[in-house]
């Protein structure tokens, strides 16, 4: 840094080291700066709960979030909350529930999986992957809650986009470009995130089935009626004893649809699924809102897959390719289990190389869906794409990634070659 | 011819009109291409009324191919193209330019695909928002985002402006409930972002597409998400002393933990016109007027209409009256859905502001309003989506008084920057177009404005795609932005407008 720089500075940067952690804006912006002069690229971390997910890269500096944290604003009233990027998931989540509200995208935790114990991450990495749990098909994704934030491009300027109201048609949605951009575009700073009341009650219908088809049939006609459920999933024979609930009067495969709201409300619809789904009473087991929280958040924390040394993919589709696509799947030796009502396939590989790899994602693609590896061995990943694009979007993708990180300073290659 | 400052006008490309004409009838079948200012006059201008160009030409494509060559076309010979659906946008955000072509997608009018199993439709983008729910309610299915004009409007518009409704606090706007759309960029690129899968991979072009205001491409088909119709819908109508105790009630539902459907308010000014002009019943004593409307099971909705009531009676309330069938509760509506008419009729014209707020925000900004009102000697009334935040503030005023419409576009000017002081947003729904584009610069700084023109440059790097719109030509603050009504003649006068 030449003299003059460091007059203008108002942050002293010890350049030397290489990871930086910075507590304010300022700092932030300077360590872009530096690296956009010196064409250094950053590794952009929170709290390292996702990190494992996408490409390798070489990056010579890491910039770590985790203490970049702290709630600004919160108003319950106006249904929104206020943070900075790396402000722990856990620690927002419990502001929330001091007033009895939450962030209805329930997040995946993939701490389990990766490291057998909880770690839900900073809202900065929930935001940039997106992935969002088995409320989805109701409430839609991460992107959908996030009313706005401010980022720092790779330049080192200041950006921002939306705001905190939920009716802004101002400008360009960026909000949504960069959620599941995996910190590839901006470094997020600040984030502004929609949240609603929590539901009075939650139940769970839990259905005694060992098959596939009946179960996205459950699913399917649950999701079409008019008793709003707000989850479905379907675990096969070998994950449903892991689910031991005092309620639970069975194990094995299961089919769990949710149902929440005010509690006279939930009873009604729950009822009413029930019947038009023609179910008998020996196959049906109602977990209440304590059982039906815990089996849910088991679903969220991925808890069947913990400390998987195996691969997982996670596969989205349109509803109704589901049943085939498993179909063609049991070719190999899998383990999977169903959420978004029939939408996501969360499914291991015992075995898994490129040419397999190939083969399913040609399956999946004929069927109008998509694969992202969440987990692979280390010499799968160095070979394969994590992420699947095609030519045209590859272009403009690269575009976008340009006009927001001239230098491809950040997470470069994360999630395509040369992005 | 308006008096707003628009990108300059190409002379090369004024003079060659013949000849753009005759290449772009070699590309799409010649009748599909206008040239007589007779046939181009109906395109001068869209639901913004106070503004008028006539294009150099019209185009009307009928397939994705030949709104792929058009555009490559265009492209390769520097011709700015601006896009056009059904034309009822209230931001100028289809206003023709001189040295345009216009590229009116009437013809995309069918539904490609109702598809059950997945809950969504396949459709062309110039089918109306109305249509899709029409095409899906026999069996019992809805498309939830309701902008007021959807009798009308198109789908593609709606996501070029990520249009809402006044479900939008519950259900969403157009980017909430959109699957996938396909795309052709200026350059002629043809490609599909989204679909019936959720969440596509990669960058969340379809959230960068919506409501981008026709910049960044042309939609050609739109996948969205259809809803099981709730079993039971009910409203109640609510009287107020005062604008207070009306925003406190408002608060303290939401509080609750209710989510209503639709909640809405209306000053004493607005609730008085509507019901001179509709008859509708409304409590012409109260200061504010409520309407709050609960969908779902029989037991949720008589749960939640419950405690509206006890929030209501806390706060005061003047009067409450709760809807005994889907008729009544209709006639709610059909009062507030003609309070634009209904200032028509107060006024000889008026401008329908679109501003978002903070909802505890209300009184302060009415207040403020009020003083403002007083201060340019201007009547104004308010109505307010209390659920989502819209406020639309509706001035009045004589445009055939210069000093009148002057004060006019100072007041309405006033209100959006205190809309976006309070923490709001210039636009909640209208969109910025031509409207509030030197409005920008209230709620973006020069570094946010920049990266998004780069955005714009990255996938349309000459500029041609709907030039003009959205961003700063003036780079100064400039007081603009409101939808002109004159003696009550919109574009559309029979569309409901909020």
């Amino acid at each position: 840094m030449s003299m003059e720089e460091k007059q203008n500075s108002q942050i002293s940067l010890d350049f030397n080291q290489n990871i930086f952690k910075p507590i304010s804006r300022e700092e932030i912006v300077e360590i872009v700066k530096t690296c956009y002069r010196k064409n250094i690229p950053l590794e952009i971390n929170g709290l390292k709960s996702k990190n494992k997910i996408g490409r390798n890269f070489q990056s010579e500096k890491t910039l770590d979030l985790s203490d970049y944290k702290g709630i600004i604003d919160y108003k319950p009233e106006e249904l929104y909350i206020k943070v900075k990027a790396g402000t722990p998931l856990k620690e927002i989540i419990e502001e929330l529930d001091k007033n009895n509200q939450q962030l209805a995208f329930e997040p995946n935790d993939f701490g389990y999986l990766f490291s057998g114990q909880s770690n839900s991450g900073s809202i900065g990495g929930v935001v940039s992957c997106n992935f969002a749990g088995s409320r989805r098909f109701k409430v839609g994704s991460v992107r959908d809650h996030i009313l706005g934030f401010q980022g720092i491009n790779g330049k080192g300027e200041t950006i921002k986009s939306g705001g905190t109201v939920v009716k802004n048609v101002t400008g360009y949605d960026l909000s949504k470009l960069v959620s599941g951009s995996f910190g590839t575009l901006t470094i997020l700073t600040e984030l502004s995130i929609k949240v609603l009341p929590k539901p009075e009650t939650s139940k769970t219908l839990i259905i005694k089935n060992p098959h596939l088809k009946k179960a996205l049939d459950f699913l399917g006609k649950a999701l079409s009626s008019s008793t709003d459920p707000s989850g479905g999933v379907f675990y096969p024979d070998y994950f449903g004893k892991d689910f031991v609930l005092n309620d639970l009067t069975h194990d094995g495969g299961l089919t769990a649809i949710r149902i929440e709201g005010p509690t006279n409300s939930v009873d009604q619809r729950a009822n009413r699924l029930s019947k038009e789904l023609g179910l008998l009473d020996q196959e049906l087991s109602i977990l209440d809102s304590e059982q039906s929280n815990i089996f849910w958040s088991r679903t969220k924390n991925l808890e069947v897959f913990k400390s998987l040394k195996s691969n997982l993919l996670r596969i989205v589709l349109p509803m109704s390719e589901t049943l085939q696509v498993i179909q063609k799947l049991k070719n190999f030796e899998i383990k999977y289990f169903i959420d978004w009502g029939g939408g996501l396939i969360w499914a291991s590989f015992d075995q898994l190389n490129t040419k397999i790899l190939s083969e399913i994602k040609d399956t999946v693609k004929k069927h109008q869906g998509y694969i992202t590896l969440i987990k692979v061995e280390e010499d799968l990943k160095a070979s394969a794409d994590i992420f699947t694009i095609d030519p045209i979007k590859y272009k403009i993708s690269e575009k976008i990634k340009r006009s927001f990180d001239p230098k491809r300073i950040f997470n470069p290659g994360k999630m395509y070659t040369g992005i | 011819m308006s008096s707003l400052q628009m990108p300059k006008v190409d002379n090369a490309i004024m003079s060659k009109k013949d000849k753009i004409a005759s290449d772009l009838r070699r590309i799409i079948n010649s009748k599909n291409v206008l040239s007589n200012p007779d046939e181009l006059r109906p395109f001068e201008t869209d639901g913004l009324t106070a503004y008028r160009q006539m294009p150099l030409l019209v185009v009307m494509p009928e397939t994705v191919e030949e709104v792929s060559q058009i555009l490559k076309y265009c492209n390769e010979n520097k011709v700015k193209v601006v896009p056009r659906g059904a034309g009822t946008g209230l931001s100028g955000g289809s206003m023709p330019l001189e040295d345009c072509v216009l590229m009116a997608m009437g013809k995309f009018n069918k539904i490609i695909e109702i598809d059950y199993e997945n809950r969504c439709v396949v459709t062309q983008p110039c089918v109306t928002n109305l249509a899709i729910t029409h095409a899906v309610q026999d069996k019992g299915f809805y498309y939830a985002p309701d902008p007021s004009s959807q009798i009308a409007c198109s789908i593609g518009g709606n996501v070029a402006e990520n249009s809402g409704g006044v479900h939008s606090l519950k259900y969403g706007a157009t980017t909430n409930n959109l699957l996938g759309i396909q795309v052709v960029l200026m350059d002629g690129t043809v490609t599909k972002f989204g679909g019936k899968a959720m969440d596509a991979e990669g960058y969340d072009f379809l959230g960068l597409m919506t409501g981008s205001e026709g910049l960044l491409g042309v939609i050609t088909e739109v996948t969205v998400k259809i809803l099981k119709s709730p079993e039971v819908v009910k409203a109640a109508l609510v009287g107020f002393p005062s604008i207070e105790d009306a925003g406190n009630c408002v608060a303290e539902i939401i509080a609750e933990g209710c989510i209503p459907a639709g909640m809405e308010i209306m000053d004493k000014a607005l609730t008085k016109a509507t019901n001179d002009y509709s008859k509708a019943g409304y409590p012409t004593d109260a200061e504010a007027m409520m309407i709050v409307e609960f969908d779902g099971t029989e037991h949720e909705v008589e749960a939640y209409i419950q405690k509206t009531k006890e929030i209501a009676e806390k706060n005061n309330s003047s009067s409450l009256k709760i809807s005994k069938s889907n008729e009544e509760r209709l006639k709610f509506w059909a009062g507030r859905k003609a309070a634009f008419p209904a200032c028509g009729v107060l006024a000889p014209d008026y401008m329908c502001m679109d501003g978002s707020i903070p909802r505890g925000k209300l009184a302060e900004v009415l207040n403020e309003i009020s003083r403002l009102s007083k201060k340019y000697n201007l009547p104004v009334a308010n109505a307010f989506h209390a659920g989502d935040g819209n406020l639309h503030p509706l001035i009045m005023f004589d445009a055939n008084d210069k000093e009148s419409l002057r004060k006019c576009e100072e007041f309405g000017a006033d209100i959006l920057k205190y809309c976006v002081k309070v923490g709001g947003a210039l636009t909640g729904e209208h969109g910025v177009g031509i409207e509030k584009r030197e409005l920008m610069c209230e709620a973006f700084n020069d570094k946010d404005i920049q990266q998004q023109l780069t955005i714009k440059v990255a996938l349309d790097p000459n500029s041609l795609l709907n030039p003009g719109k959205v961003y700063p030509i003036l780079r100064k603050c400039a007081e603009e932005g409101r939808v002109h009504v004159h003696g009550g003649k919109t574009k559309f006068p029979d569309i409901p407008r909020f």
